[in-house]
């Protein structure tokens, strides 16, 4: 009983903070401009300092692995090390592609994520839409059986989805790759939170006027409910962008059907001893996320502070 | 009075009907995806079910070859609860203190957040990668220290001690970025009064932090506490990528024992019964914390 409190205040508290549209870091930093004391500043300054040292020493892997994907090969692990080649070997970028199925891994990753998204967001919205704002006999015993599926580690269903997937024949299919994943209860969970939100006087109003469910759903509720949508999209996008296990299991042609991370994977295998190339690979690798990321900064930072979802 | 009551009635048979149209992809999605699976998963794991082959029922065995003949599970029950230990708690208190250190004064803190969010975002086999190469004997840490300081450090990801560690410093710096976001939201919602009523009654800088702001955030940090550890718990792609679970066994977690035993020696039936000793696992411990939490989460209601 009192667990069930516990839960519900945190996802409230969690849901919450979307009250608020996103952060917005300059009308916060307006007190900043209050007058200063010197100590307070030396303090800012230090601060500062501080800040900007930890990100450096943060992103200093990606910067070195960055460098080291141009250097020859030969230079990879000289003594002592240096951040930057004797040349710029831009060449390795395109090697890539000639040593592994690259654009391959690419076309899989990216038609595999954009499949499953479509799935997942259809999915959700419409039964979000039956759990948070049609009535229905049964409604919220189903509901309840929904979200208790959200306990179920992936890891407990890879070994009899397998098996599902051998009496299918979808072994080594892209449908495996898609569906098996994209029924997860977290998107109706999310639309049916956020529809909840709407007022229900839209529906009634709709109602007055004559149009049904269908078409509520459509031009009313979908609408207004673009942002919700957008944050899970993003964050499906990329679960099954870096999804690792689930394709490493149920695909074998990795040449064929390999998504970028299991691609990559066995694409180090391949190439032994040439970090070089291996490098150039992981960076290549990242730059579609990391755009991703750059462009769609404010919805990903209100999907997580919607409920804590994201691509793991 | 009766033609409205039987024009209500169905209406609401009508709306039945059409919530039912809108909530069966979902149902049959779960159904076909989680539900089946779920219970062949329990029919699994009392039966020998090879992945190819003649199925047997053989009761408990699995369970019991599991904890008294499996040479491999033990060691990887004991590696992800270090794992776990050693991820769960370095992770919390990172972020926490990266989220609290990039507060409203600090200048370009949101292209800050987006730096920190990257290695979340990258496919982990892009990032293990590049730990891999920093951490090879001839890599960058030990390049460094032996240039630097003449010292040569112990090859991380050969010993047994070392690349567990390695495993979990890998892992707390790719996931960072998420709790950091989590709490900086929190943070981010915290009643300016409250502040300014907690700063006029005199605390400041670390007393302001612990006393008034981690308080208030405490649903935030079970929040994150639960879904780290239940990741944590889920550990695989790290330590199958970055050693192999090895060397030995040192590093092979409690999902890659599963993943080997089912897809590697094709016993389908005993990765079942781990899949689920797992699962009881991860209940047991969210349940824990849940019942822990009264101690020490602060609710505004």
């Amino acid at each position: 009983m009192s667990t069930d409190t516990g839960i519900d205040d945190a996802v409230e508290q969690t849901l919450l903070m979307t009250s608020e549209d996103e952060f917005v870091p300059e009308e916060t930093g307006r007190r900043a401009k209050a007058p200063r004391t010197r100590g307070e500043t030396i303090r800012l300054i230090i601060a500062h300092v501080c800040v900007y040292l930890a990100a450096l020493v943060f992103i200093a892997p990606l910067i070195y692995a960055f460098f080291s994907a141009l250097k020859p090969n030969e230079e990879m692990f000289s003594m002592p090390p240096t951040l930057v080649g004797s040349q710029l070997k831009w060449g390795n970028f395109a090697e890539v592609f000639e040593y592994g199925p690259f654009w391959t891994y690419i076309g899989n990753s990216l038609f595999v994520a954009v499949a499953g998204t479509v799935v997942v967001l259809i999915v959700s919205t419409t039964a979000g839409y039956a759990f948070g704002r049609l009535r229905w006999k049964g409604r919220d015993a189903v509901f309840v059986l929904f979200l208790a599926t959200l306990m179920v580690p992936a890891e407990v269903l890879v070994i009899p989805m397998f098996q599902v997937m051998q009496w299918f024949g979808w072994v080594n299919t892209y449908q495996a790759l898609i569906l098996p994943f994209a029924f997860t209860a977290f998107g109706t969970f999310l639309m049916r939170q956020f529809f909840r939100g709407i007022p229900f006087e839209l529906d009634e109003a709709a109602r007055v006027d004559g149009s049904g469910p269908v078409r509520t759903f459509l031009q009313i509720i979908l609408p207004l409910s673009k942002s919700a949508v957008a944050v899970l999209a993003v964050f499906t996008f990329l679960s099954f962008w870096n999804s690792y296990l689930w394709p490493l299991i149920v695909t074998v042609d990795y040449a064929q059907l390999g998504t970028l991370p299991v691609g990559l994977a066995s694409f180090s295998g391949l190439t032994g001893t040439r970090w070089d190339l291996q490098m150039a690979a992981a960076i290549i690798s990242m730059i579609p996320t990391t755009i991703l990321v750059i462009v769609l900064q404010k919805h990903l930072v209100k999907g997580i502070a919607m409920a804590g979802l994201g691509g793991r | 009075m009766t033609i409205t009551t039987k024009r209500r009635g169905s209406l609401a048979r009508s709306e039945a009907r059409q919530a039912l149209g809108f909530a069966s992809p979902a149902l049959v999605g779960l159904a076909l995806f989680t539900i089946v699976p779920v219970g062949l998963s329990i029919v699994m794991s009392v039966y020998d079910w090879p992945t190819f082959g003649d199925r047997t029922f053989n009761g408990v065995d699995n369970y019991a070859t599991l904890f008294t003949s499996s040479p491999d599970f033990w060691p990887a029950l004991r590696n992800s609860a270090v794992y776990t230990l050693l991820y769960v708690p370095l992770s919390i208190a990172l972020s926490l203190v990266l989220a609290i250190g990039l507060g409203p004064r600090i200048r370009g803190r949101g292209a800050l957040r987006v730096l920190f969010f990257i290695p979340v975002v990258v496919p982990m086999v892009a990032n293990v990668l590049v730990w891999k190469m920093m951490l090879q004997p001839q890599g960058l840490f030990n390049g460094l220290a032996q240039s630097w300081f003449g010292v040569t450090l112990p090859n991380f990801l050969a010993d047994p001690s070392w690349a567990m560690i390695m495993v979990v410093a890998m892992s707390v710096w790719q996931g960072l970025g998420y709790n950091m976001l989590i709490f900086s939201a929190a943070l981010e919602q915290l009643p300016e009064s409250v502040l300014e009523a907690a700063s006029i009654d005199g605390a400041r800088g670390f007393r302001l932090i612990w006393s008034v702001m981690i308080p208030m955030i405490s649903p935030s940090i079970f929040f994150a506490t639960i879904m780290t550890m239940i990741t944590a718990l889920q550990v695989f792609a790290q330590p199958q990528l970055l050693t192999g679970g090895g060397p030995g066994n040192a590093t092979k977690p409690l999902v890659m024992f599963i993943w080997e035993q089912g897809f590697t020696f094709g016993d389908l039936g005993l990765a079942a019964a781990a899949a689920w000793i797992l699962f009881a696992i991860i209940i047991v411990i969210t349940g824990v914390q849940f019942a822990a939490q009264r101690k020490w989460v602060h609710y505004e209601h």
